[in-house]
């Protein structure tokens, strides 16, 4: 007969205040098989752990049920209480009374009988249960970081720093990211480039840092501490060891009209390129859609004139795999276009840009060298309105959410603007500003009351154009509601930070969650912000929710302590909550008739055939085995077996028979 | 094709010219009217102002005759006409509680199975036919004038897009137009107040006259009476209240067809203008 | 529709039959203005759009009665450019319709809309008796209640030539049919 204990948790008033705990612990009193049952305000706490153990030790007690909240967050918590006290970790089980019934009822006697109905179902689990040990897997200690943007570099650096390679991987021809593509920084405007080059360098160049640029993760496989990912290297069309990077090949291109990415648009570059004269590797890559080889067939000056012969047209896309034993996702984000705003033309007027468009006016390195002209006739804007929520806060054709970034940056804007032009006016539409963080608030105070920028609270309706000026339609709410008409030389838009493309796709394929924006989810919003759901697979900045630059780089090395913790350990424990194929004495050895249907099954590949083979060597059967390591516990095996020759440890047929059955 | 007609109260009076330029059009595009038999008025800009049900009973009585007449789509040329009807529609469809209630005002069944249509909807059609039975290109430079009602609120009449639409202008494109780049395609005339608040007109109108002159146009397209009428009509005020005559035309889109038609102007309603439809030798003819 | 403050749950306030009649909830506003910078009237109004709703969302009587009275909401031509373009999808024409039924109903209509009222019971009167505006009616009855007699007198004889002012109504036929709707609807309030 077993002897076990059950403890009912009020967790605050979370339970207590639906569920009748001191009546559902006597209840529970009768249930057959229960020695042991009490209820406290909160079990988690420490007093509360102790009063389990001393219990599990005066009434030897060999199971234990806690009645109080979700698995997900204590259930190690008991466990490790239980295991502490003497008895398998594994002999103790959680009642969910909290999500499972006080959250979801009203307050009554149903609600307090369903809650000890609930336990009754996990007493008669841990009858049937049987005590398992954790499985150790090895651990390779080479984290991968997706994405090369401040973030990625902060992580990469915190890694490689603590002893341990890395793998860099970014899409794009340079890592560097956004910021590098940004002017000066808030709060302090400090020039960005300034600040982020040499961190590009120092990755580049660090022993420990495995730089893959213009790559692309394609596959993942495998589980923390023993990923298999698979990097789609793609054809610069250069050999990069012969490349010097002397540029020749890119004066040379016949090819100089392209629309310019790294100038959001506003220059232009040739078809063979680097993205910036500070880019890291400093080698150029062949853009396929728009060079005239491609294209036509004739052309490959590039090639005649490398004077090292580096020049590859032959070269193709090539995939690597690597073990890697945890991977950090910073891959940052996108910004709304302005031609998602039909009240603002669509993106047909030329002279209302986007934040990142204006960087690029402002940056020394722009296409103007940070002289300010508007983009349709190169004159310098005399008046320019800056409108902050542009997509932001908007349910209606934007996102619901709150960028986060764009108070302080359009602060920022309107100041370098006025700083470039001193007798120009700078307006700003907002609805509120958003300045929490270390001299933020300052900083936008110093914009207003030192540089004279005007704020006017409120969004703007229009913007249309008339005789080269944009008439921008907004009101004045603190002026309650009037309109407020302003003839502007330039408007930029606050537009709204977005996940950026593909992430949903790239969070199924490393399995992450994602919210409906597409941006990454955190294991805990609170206590594990930078941790997915998927163990060994953690965050870094932007790819998240919307991040500044400080932040993002906390959060990166948040991200790399956890990753040098992991790999701080010899092997991993993982839960042995594994299937495994039952094995009988010879001359049976095992229910199972290897037919393989479970192989196919399996969305982890972790069953492999394995053959009985008798003294002689011959083989007599051939089985079904499930490797420890790979199997997620997911059951499916155990559903498709047609001779119930598999189980789920911790979740076997027998247990859910008896949970049922006692209902 | 045959397709059923709701002319609405405007196109009986100070808009004749609307409903002689459409059937004069369709006609020749081979299009059959069917008019809804013994329609009401749809209660336009004062039922909705003044009553909620009176405002949905109206237009469900057309819409309940139309079912009966067998029709499956009308067309409503007047852009409030084919915007009440989609309201009323709508509503009715959001809260069927409100059907008996309705049923037993306009004394008649009520599915709400019959489809309206706009005249840029039915025009669009018919593009290929029009492009090709063109003897007259409009060779103008025009300002095409949605107003408020054909385009908006979008979640009713989910029609073209709410700023900026497109339709008219691919239309006038077809007849060989030239639409000038316009900001002011969708801001109000002033409708309802051209009798009670004049100056609102005056001023609104006035804003559209202007910059349509501005910008070049020969001509300002519509499809909208009450739109046709303030920039009409109401021209005198408009001129008076800018201090200077503007002699910018307001046509009709079914006018403007039924000239690259080759159909006779007095068919088309062009003598009932205030402001006569007539073109400077120079102006916006060179494009 | 149920609302944070308690206020907007009583009876008495103008923002619970607001969101009772017409399903908007008043809290979606967030103040932002852009419907007063893109209403093509909100120079002309005593209260723009937005002001009328911060009044609303306090659910107090003095601004319950300031929103009834003002001339602002008689203005509204449900030109519709607000709610297009509002972020947070409040239909706010909706509600003008609502408030302006209001204010009638109390007898706390500003005294400049009477004129714009005129207007729109002789628009009503003329259909419900002969089924279709007729629109020298509309202008006569007009007249008559708003005692604007000289106004518009010059524009009559124009459009009599234009062939655009018919001097009889157009009659339906089932004009009883139209009495019966007007009242089982508007009638019965």
């Amino acid at each position: 007969m077993s002897r076990i204990g059950v403890f009912t948790c009020h967790c605050g008033e979370n339970i207590g205040a639906t569920v009748d705990c001191v009546k559902v612990a006597e209840m529970c009193k009768d249930i057959p098989g229960v020695v042991h049952s009490v209820e406290y305000k909160y079990m988690c706490s420490d007093p509360g752990q102790r009063q389990m153990q001393e219990a599990i030790k005066e009434h030897q007690l060999d199971g234990v049920v806690v009645a109080a909240c979700s698995p997900r967050m204590h259930e190690p918590t008991f466990r490790r209480a239980a295991g502490d006290a003497g008895i398998n970790p594994y002999m103790c089980e959680m009642a969910n009374l909290r999500e499972h019934c006080s959250w979801v009822h009203e307050k009554g006697d149903a609600t307090t009988q369903k809650a000890a109905d609930l336990i009754r179902v996990l007493v008669e689990k841990v009858k049937h249960n049987e005590p398992l040990h954790p499985i150790k897997v090895p651990v390779t200690r080479t984290a991968m970081v997706i994405g090369g943007g401040v973030g990625g570099i902060q992580v990469a650096l915190d890694i490689a720093n603590g002893g341990h390679k890395v793998v860099l991987v970014e899409k794009s021809p340079s890592i560097g990211g956004h910021m590098s593509q940004l002017s000066e920084t808030f709060p302090t405007l400090d020039c960005s480039q300034c600040i982020l080059t040499p961190r590009m360098v120092e990755a580049a160049q660090h022993p420990n840092i495995t730089l893959m640029t213009y790559s692309e993760v394609e596959k993942v496989d495998g589980f923390i501490g023993n990923f298999k990912v698979t990097v789609r290297k793609k054809a610069r069309k250069l050999d990069e060891k012969l490349c010097t990077g002397c540029g020749l090949c890119i004066q040379k291109c016949p090819n100089k009209k392209i629309s310019d990415e790294f100038n959001e648009g506003l220059g232009t570059r040739t078809a063979i390129y680097v993205p910036f004269p500070q880019a890291v590797p400093n080698k150029p890559v062949i853009d396929l859609q728009n060079c005239t080889y491609y294209k036509t067939g004739k052309c490959k000056v590039c090639e005649k004139m490398c004077p090292t012969n580096a020049i590859r047209f032959d070269q193709e896309d090539e995939l690597v795999t690597l073990d890697i034993g945890a991977i950090v996702l910073a891959t940052g984000f996108k910004l709304m276009k302005t031609d998602a705003f039909p009240e603002y033309g669509y993106g047909k007027h030329k002279d209302i840009i986007d934040g990142m468009q204006f960087e690029r006016l402002a940056s020394a390195s722009g296409p103007t060298s940070g002289v300010m002209k508007r983009p349709s006739d190169g004159k310098e804007p005399e008046t320019v309105v800056f409108i902050a929520c542009s997509g932001s806060r908007d349910r209606a054709k934007g996102v619901p959410y709150c960028s986060k970034i764009c108070c302080m940056y359009t602060a920022k804007h309107a100041m370098l603007y006025k700083h470039k032009v001193h007798s120009g006016k700078a307006y700003v539409f907002y609805m509120d500003i958003r300045a929490a963080g270390k001299d933020y608030d300052e900083f936008v105070r110093r914009a207003i009351e030192e540089d004279e920028v005007k704020y006017i609270r409120g969004r703007v309706s229009k913007i249309y154009e008339e005789d080269g000026k944009l008439i921008v339609m907004g009101a004045d709410t603190l002026m309650g509601g009037e309109p407020v008409v302003i003839k502007a030389d330039m408007v930029v838009l606050a537009t709204a930070v977005q996940s950026n493309d593909r992430s949903e796709e790239l969070a199924q394929t490393l399995h992450v969650s994602y919210d409906s924006y597409g941006f990454f989810a955190e294991a805990h919003p609170k206590l594990r912000p930078v941790e997915t759901n998927t163990a060994g697979i953690f965050l870094a900045g932007a790819c998240q929710a919307p991040r500044d630059i400080p932040e993002t780089v906390a959060q990166a090395s948040g991200a790399a302590a956890k990753v040098v913790g992991l790999f701080s350990n010899d092997e991993l424990t993982r839960e042995p909550i594994v299937a495994v194929v039952n094995r009988q004495a010879a001359p049976v050895y095992s229910t199972c008739v290897g037919c393989f249907l479970c192989q196919g099954a399996c969305p982890y590949q972790a069953i492999e055939q394995e053959e009985i083979k008798a003294r002689s060597g011959e083989v007599i059967m051939t089985l079904a085995r499930i490797n420890p390591g790979l199997c997620q516990g997911c059951g499916t095996c155990v559903a498709t077996c047609r001779t119930k020759a598999i189980d789920l440890q911790g979740f076997s047929n027998e247990q859910i028979y008896a949970e049922l059955m006692t209902l | 094709m045959r397709i059923g007609y709701y002319p609405g109260c405007s196109l009986l009076g100070s808009s004749r010219e609307f409903d002689e330029s459409t059937r004069a059009v369709l006609k020749a595009l081979d299009v059959e009217l069917v008019e809804v038999a013994d329609w009401n008025c749809c209660g336009a800009s004062s039922a909705h102002i003044l009553n909620h049900e009176l405002s949905i009973a109206l237009p469900a009585r057309i819409l309940a005759l139309a079912e009966q007449a067998g029709l499956t789509e009308i067309l409503a040329p007047c852009a409030a006409c084919s915007n009440r009807l989609l309201s009323a529609q709508q509503e009715l469809e959001k809260h069927p509680e409100m059907l008996a209630g309705i049923e037993k005002a306009i004394e008649m069944p009520y599915k709400g199975t019959v489809k309206i249509v706009n005249i840029l909807e039915v025009l669009d059609r018919l593009k290929d036919l029009i492009a090709a039975k063109t003897v007259e290109p409009f060779a103008k430079k025009v300002a095409s004038y949605y107003g408020c009602l054909l385009v908006r609120p979008p979640r009713v009449v989910n029609f073209d897009r709410p700023e900026d639409p497109q339709s008219m202008d691919r239309m006038l494109r077809a007849v060989g137009a030239t639409p000038v780049e316009w900001p002011f395609k969708t801001e109000c005339c002033g409708a309802a107040f051209s009798v009670t608040r004049t100056d609102i007109v005056a001023k609104l109108s006035g804003k559209l006259v202007q910059d349509a002159v501005k910008r070049g146009a020969d001509a300002i397209v519509v499809a909208c009476p009450m739109c046709h009428s303030n920039l009409d009509l109401r021209r005198a005020e408009i001129n008076e209240y800018l201090q200077q005559e503007y002699a910018i035309p307001a046509m009709f889109i079914t006018q403007v067809v039924g000239l690259a038609l080759g159909l006779d102007p007095k068919a088309l309603g062009l003598h009932r203008h205030m402001v006569p439809v007539e073109f400077a030798e120079t102006a916006g003819v060179q494009s | 529709m149920s609302s944070g403050s308690h206020h907007d749950h009583h009876e008495d306030t103008l923002a619970w039959r607001v969101q009772q009649a017409t399903g908007v909830k008043l809290a979606h506003c967030y103040q932002c203005g852009k419907c007063a910078a893109g209403c093509p009237v909100a120079d002309q109004m005593d209260m723009p759009p937005c002001q009328v709703f911060r009044m609303l969302q306090y659910g107090l009587p003095q601004y319950d009665k300031r929103v009834l009275g003002c001339e602002g909401i008689w203005l509204c031509l449900a030109c519709e450019t607000c709610s297009t373009r509002c972020p947070q999808e409040v239909e706010i024409p909706k509600i003008m319709d609502f408030i302006r039924g209001e204010a009638l109903r109390l007898n706390l209509a500003h005294p400049r809309s009477k004129d714009i009222l005129a207007f729109h019971r002789a628009f009503l009167d003329s259909i419900e008796y002969t089924g279709r505006l007729y629109e020298v009616g509309l202008v006569a009855d007009y007249k008559v209640r708003s005692r604007h007699f000289l106004k518009d007198v010059m524009l009559a004889p124009k459009m009599y030539i234009k062939g655009k002012l018919g001097l009889l109504p157009h009659l339906i036929k089932n004009r009883r049919g139209m009495k019966h709707l007007f009242k089982q609807t508007i009638g019965k309030g």
